[in-house]
């Protein structure tokens, strides 16, 4: 079983067993098999816009050169068609004509769903009543797009409870099913399934700024909710010993900062969590970054020092998201701008920025705001 | 040989009295539900009854006291906690095994915790009807004492009808091993019990035994005592 250390692993009931070896074994299979990773190519290019454009933001940060990925401009606006396309692809060959998903800022929901009818699949997206009252326009886009949005109206009502509750749908459904997870969370093998398909963004900046620059960037930022825009970033820099990786996580849900070791969701990670090992709430304007737990590889990137972890505020967050429409003419997602609000702060001169996704979704919200 | 009927009760208060009224109606073992905040194999009665635990202070400790005060009410039937594994993981692996005995457990079962893994924690193991030959092979080899048959590719609840994957997938089992096969999920009327049980040797009850321990010992009691009928009638 893949570990990341001390991290990760399959704490799962044994009804999954065999549905997470059969998916191993096909993604195995299929990431050294050229028409997959073809179809992936194309699907990306065509479908999503790859590549999406590196664009410096100078009026942002005047005094550093910061380059923005631009994963806001893919289609349905956010990193998340990646990971989403790629495993529908896995889930075909599998023979699933079921998909079910989870989501928090419903960024996620909406790939999958789009996805879902892309490939005229069955999509079931698990969502929690309260994240459904602040990201409302991505709750109607699910239903444009023929999926059904289940409310999950106990416990938090939010991304923590939409996850088990989407895990417990699988345990069920789970010969006819295919579950996309919607972050480098979860049992072996979601987290390096999710990495590689997002790894994308980092393969590309990298070639990006290397063309501008000339050079490889000081540090590579991004946020962090389950860790998977920032995974698929940091991959593609992650040999490169002198590159800073730097995460940004919601201070209200710092599970790398202020988490402990605890299982959640079928991996053990540095999560948000009491003595008794009992999850904690996690607290954050941001509904894609309220999340107690985070992908365990980012567990032991932390560990061995490869990586970095720092917080943002709300209202740091929110001062960011404001920022950068004003100066720059891009509306980004709250999610990404935590990473956004950490870009003054750091040393590093020469700064590409993971920029997960843009902000339409978060207009009513934002615009609540007291 | 007597079907075994295993009650499962989350941990409170009234528990020890609850695992009183049980044993005297007629469980042969008791599991006792150590609550989880996410616990993922369970539906909505259990889950619902994990969080009103949680919110009355349930954490591990209490739920050690809990077992203690149970094992002091009855006899030496059986006691097994039930929970999940990251309550372990904080608690600390071999501690949670030494004060749980030491409480007053016979036995484990950590549901979200798969053979082959973590082979040093003894446990009663659960295998579905998803599950391989070789992997209900492994499970039956790991187990300790008899073996959890989960009778429905689901979650627990109780189910209108009894699986009808049980008996094909008792069969497999039976081929697979000796130990003894207990089935549970999805059980909850005395129909349901003596049918599991027919092809089985004993039957797990935990969603409708938490119903109806809500309305008291007496209640329960009268609860099992009908489970406990059926399954002699065999
Ligand atoms: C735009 C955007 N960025 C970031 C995230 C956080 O997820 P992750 O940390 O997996 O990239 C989300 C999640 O919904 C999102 O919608």
């Amino acid at each position: 079983m893949t570990t990341y250390g001390e991290w990760g692993g399959r704490y799962v009931p044994e009804t999954l067993i065999p549905a997470l070896d059969e998916l191993t074994d096909a993604w195995n299979e299929a990431k050294q098999d050229p028409s997959f990773l073809a179809e992936i190519e194309a699907l990306g290019r065509d479908y999503t816009g790859r590549p999406s454009p590196l664009t410096r933001a100078e009026r942002y940060a005047p005094d550093k050169r910061l380059y923005l990925k631009r994963e806001d401009l893919n289609h349905t606006g956010a990193h998340k068609i990646n990971n989403a396309l790629g495993q529908l692809v896995l889930a075909r060959r599998l023979g699933k004509k079921r998909i079910i998903a989870e989501t928090g800022a419903g960024q996620h929901g909406v790939a999958t769903a789009t996805a879902c009818a892309r490939f005229g699949l069955e999509c079931v997206v698990f969502m929690g009543s309260e994240d459904m009252r602040r990201q409302a326009p991505n709750v109607e886009r699910m239903g444009l797009l023929g999926a059904v949005v289940v409310p999950v109206e106990f416990g938090t009502k939010t991304l923590k409870e939409a996850t088990s509750e989407a895990i417990r749908d699988w345990i069920t459904n789970v010969e006819t099913t295919h579950y996309v997870i919607g972050s480098c969370v979860g049992p072996a093998p979601y987290p390096e399934l999710v990495r590689e398909l997002q790894a994308v963004i980092g393969r590309e900046a990298r070639e990006q700024i290397l063309a501008v620059e000339g050079r490889l960037p000081d540090a590579v930022l991004a946020c962090v909710g389950g860790g998977s825009n920032a995974i698929g970033m940091f991959a593609g820099f992650i040999d490169d010993a002198d590159v800073d990786l730097v995460g940004v996580e919601a201070a209200g849900a710092a599970s790398l900062g202020s988490g402990r070791a605890a299982i959640l969701h079928g991996a053990r990670s540095s999560t948000l969590a009491d003595s008794d090992g009992q999850i904690a709430d996690a607290h954050s304007i941001s509904a894609g970054l309220d999340y107690p737990g985070v992908g365990p590889e980012h567990a032991y990137l932390r560990d061995i020092g490869r990586a970095r972890y720092i917080t943002a505020t709300d209202d740091e967050a929110l001062a960011a998201f404001h920022g950068l429409a004003r100066t720059e003419g891009i509306i980004p997602a709250l999610e990404s701008s935590h990473a956004l609000a950490r870009v003054h702060d750091l040393d590093a001169e020469l700064i590409v920025l993971c920029l997960s996704g843009r902000g339409d979704k978060d207009l009513d919200h934002v615009l609540s705001q007291p | 040989m007597r079907k075994q009927l295993v009650i499962y009760l989350m941990a409170g208060r009234d528990t020890p009295d609850l695992a009183a009224a049980a044993v005297a109606g007629g469980a042969d073992m008791i599991e006792i539900g150590f609550p989880f905040s996410d616990p993922l194999a369970d539906g909505p009665v259990i889950r619902a009854a994990a969080e009103s635990a949680l919110a009355a202070g349930m954490r591990t400790a209490a739920c050690l006291e809990c077992l203690a005060k149970t094992r002091a009410r009855v006899g030496d039937t059986p006691l097994i906690p039930m929970t999940y594994a990251s309550l372990l993981e904080a608690y600390g692996w071999e501690r949670f095994v030494t004060d749980a005995r030491a409480a007053g457990a016979t036995g484990l079962i950590i549901a979200d915790l798969p053979a082959g893994e973590r082979t040093d924690v003894k446990r009663i193991q659960l295998v579905a009807p998803t599950s391989t030959d070789e992997r209900i092979a492994l499970a039956a080899v790991e187990t300790d004492g008899w073996l959890y048959l989960v009778t429905l590719t689901g979650t627990t609840g109780a189910r209108v009808e009894l699986s009808t994957a049980l008996d094909a997938f008792a069969a497999r089992a039976r081929r697979l091993t000796d130990k003894p096969l207990y089935a549970g999920f999805g059980i909850s009327t005395p129909a349901q019990a003596a049918a599991a049980a027919s092809v089985t040797d004993g039957i797990v009850v935990g969603s409708r035994a938490i119903l109806v321990a809500g309305q008291g010992a007496e209640a329960l009691n009268d609860y099992v005592a009908a489970l406990r009928k059926a399954l002699d009638s065999l």
